[in-house]
């Protein structure tokens, strides 16, 4: 990084989040701080709620993993229209109506005191676990090529967000967010146009002969992990339990002028995130393309940690893996000329048969480059804590775009993890003073400047707990992936719980809390048998829609046998 | 807090309702996927 880079990435990361906290410092109005200011418009409620969904993951990873799969992961987001139509028609005019702070507050009107606890404590636990996550992710993959270490950046991330939004809560939030999108949007782009700039001729079409852009899967097999139906039912739900029920989506848009805003926020989402997620993922497609046409493409993108394994005591190993590499490239793009010529000479049987070729040298490559994955994990343990494809993109920043855009790029980076960062931190801070504090010691609840001061030190307090955690999630590398399933198997229940809230009036707080956990312990058994009997598995997607329904059900059924004061 | 009275008109032009908006999201969806399947068939 030069000079320059780096007075765009301070300039803009820093800048973003100092002017955000200096904006919105004299902020002591409890409804303020926790909803974000009323004059808030749909725009900046359409770009928190975009802004907090994406994290750094999606800029990074997503690329990549269209690189090495194809585009059809942008199935997962096939409910999110469908699921936010409901939300806008059925879930926010309630929270708005009964003016809550969360969405577990609801919970406490309609059913009782225990079912508010459990849905916030099943908040608290799985965002609490995934706060660390979320700073760590980003954080080892920008650790590993900038050279830079790797608990400044997770600090300096954490400090970050948790100035900014203890400082203005949710104000702080929504305005932060605002300029860190427009940083996303416009170091994207810029990436984008660069690559297009760089491609050959018919790039698109040389994707999808090497079998990139198969957007849409018809196949009604369950096992197949990315199908329109499990994007569309599964998705459905997924998003339906994420915007409807999770509070740091709840609390992007709670808030504003009037329930106006809030919908017309929503449904900006509603149409633009699948192209966004589309242009996203076609960016990793093209990247696999500009890729075929380099001499000197990566066999694997981690260099750094290649590099230094090749010159350990497996170093002949590496290199022949390089040789091999070297040979099946310029075999590869000699076969994508043939396809391209006999594409362009109009013969269909010859195009099919090369066409054929160039898959099957694609098959080969993929094979060599999962050999040289496996040699490199055992040789460098530390390596599996990421995956290489998270490297793709950030390579391509690195190497091929100009000065002062490589400092855009980073920033993209990192603004997408204060963005949703703090989103995280606002909400984990809300829930704990409204659900917790503010619930359990009912006094306090009368003294709004108190209020604000205990909202200020729980956000403090999650902030330093998620720097912590990542710090301590550093050391243990098994961990994340036992975290992410964790945190993502209670939502489908907490889904369940809100259903029966909107739409099954009878249903009393008793039925529906041991329903929740009769459903969870449904859910936790069906993933179980996944693991101990894989080749039963179901794709993860699937979970949502069984364990939302096993709670409804069982919670009518629990109702109707019930003594209905024991129901209640 | 004081509740708020559901607002009927989504104030956007061309939209009277609030389900005409819902509809016209549903069917940018439906575009957006029959976009997506011809773009898989013809590329892929």
């Amino acid at each position: 990084m030069s000079l320059l880079d780096w007075i765009v990435l301070l300039g803009t990361v820093v800048g973003i989040a100092g002017y955000g906290a200096w904006r919105t410092r004299h902020t002591d109005h409890l409804d303020t701080y926790l909803k974000g200011n009323r004059t808030t418009g749909w725009f900046t409620i359409g770009l928190s709620v975009a802004a907090t969904q994406a994290s750094t993951i999606t800029y990074l990873s997503l690329p990549g993993q269209a690189y090495e799969n194809g585009i059809a992961f942008i199935q997962n987001y096939f409910g999110l229209p469908l699921a936010l139509i409901l939300v806008c028609a059925v879930f926010l005019p309630i929270y708005r109506k009964l003016g809550v702070y969360t969405a577990y507050e609801y919970l406490g009107q309609r059913f009782d005191r225990k079912t508010r606890l459990l849905g916030a404590g099943v908040f608290l636990l799985q965002r609490g676990l995934q706060s660390g996550i979320t700073i760590y992710a980003p954080a080892i993959i920008l650790a590993t090529v900038l050279g830079w270490r790797l608990d400044f950046i997770i600090i300096g991330i954490g400090l970050l967000a948790i100035i900014y939004t203890v400082t203005g809560g949710s104000a702080a939030v929504n305005l932060t967010q605002k300029w860190q999108m427009a940083v996303i949007f416009g170091g994207m782009i810029t990436a984008f146009v660069i690559l297009l700039g760089k491609l050959p001729d018919h790039a698109v079409a040389i994707a999808g002969a090497m079998g990139k852009l198969q957007a849409v899967d018809y196949n009604p097999d369950l096992k197949q992990r990315y199908t329109i139906w499990s994007g569309v039912l599964g998705g459905f739900f997924l998003s339906l339990s994420y915007f409807g029920t999770d509070q740091s989506q709840v609390q992007r848009y709670i808030g504003g002028a009037a329930l106006r805003e809030g919908r017309l926020g929503l449904m900006f989402n509603a149409v633009l995130k699948i192209p966004m997620q589309f242009f996203i993922v076609m960016l990793g497609a093209l990247l696999f393309v500009f890729y075929q046409f380099q001499p000197d493409t990566p066999l694997v993108f981690n260099r750094a940690a290649w590099q230094q394994a090749a010159q350990g005591p497996h170093g002949a190993e590496f290199r022949t893996f390089e040789e091999k590499h070297a040979a099946l490239h310029a075999d590869k793009l000699a076969k994508i000329r043939t396809w391209a010529d006999t594409r362009a000479g109009g013969n269909a049987a010859a195009e099919t048969v090369a066409r054929a070729e160039l898959r099957q040298a694609q098959q080969a490559s993929d094979s060599l480059r999962s050999q040289a994955r496996d040699a490199l994990q055992a040789a460098a343990p530390e390596t599996r804590k990421t995956r290489d494809s998270d490297f793709v993109f950030v390579t391509f920043i690195l190497t091929q775009l100009p000065h002062g855009v490589i400092g855009l790029l980073i920033a993209v980076m990192f603004a997408s993890a204060l963005s949703s960062k703090s989103s995280e931190l606002n909400a984990l801070g809300t829930t704990t003073t409204v659900d917790l504090w503010r619930n359990l010691r009912p006094l306090a609840a009368h003294d709004e400047r108190r209020n604000v001061v205990v909202a200020k030190r729980f956000t403090a307090m999650w902030g330093l707990f998620a720097i912590s955690f990542a710090l301590f999630v550093s050391f243990a590398e098994n961990l994340i992936e036992a975290l992410n399933i964790v945190a993502s198997i209670f939502y489908p229940t907490l889904l369940g719980i809100f259903i029966v809230a909107f739409f099954c009036k009878k249903v009393g707080g008793s039925a529906v809390f041991w329903a929740a956990i009769a459903a969870q312990l449904v859910v936790l058994a069906i993933f179980s048998a996944g693991k101990v009997w894989p080749a039963h598995e179901i794709g993860y997607l699937w979970l949502n829609p069984i364990g939302c329904a096993a709670c409804v059900v069982f919670a009518l059924g629990l109702q109707a046998v019930l003594p209905r004061k024991a129901a209640n | 807090m004081t509740p708020e009275p559901d607002d009927e008109s989504p104030g956007v032009p061309g939209f009277r309702t609030w389900r005409g908006v819902y509809l016209f999201v549903l069917g940018c969806f439906i575009l957006v996927v029959a976009a997506l399947t011809w773009f898989s068939r013809h590329f892929a």
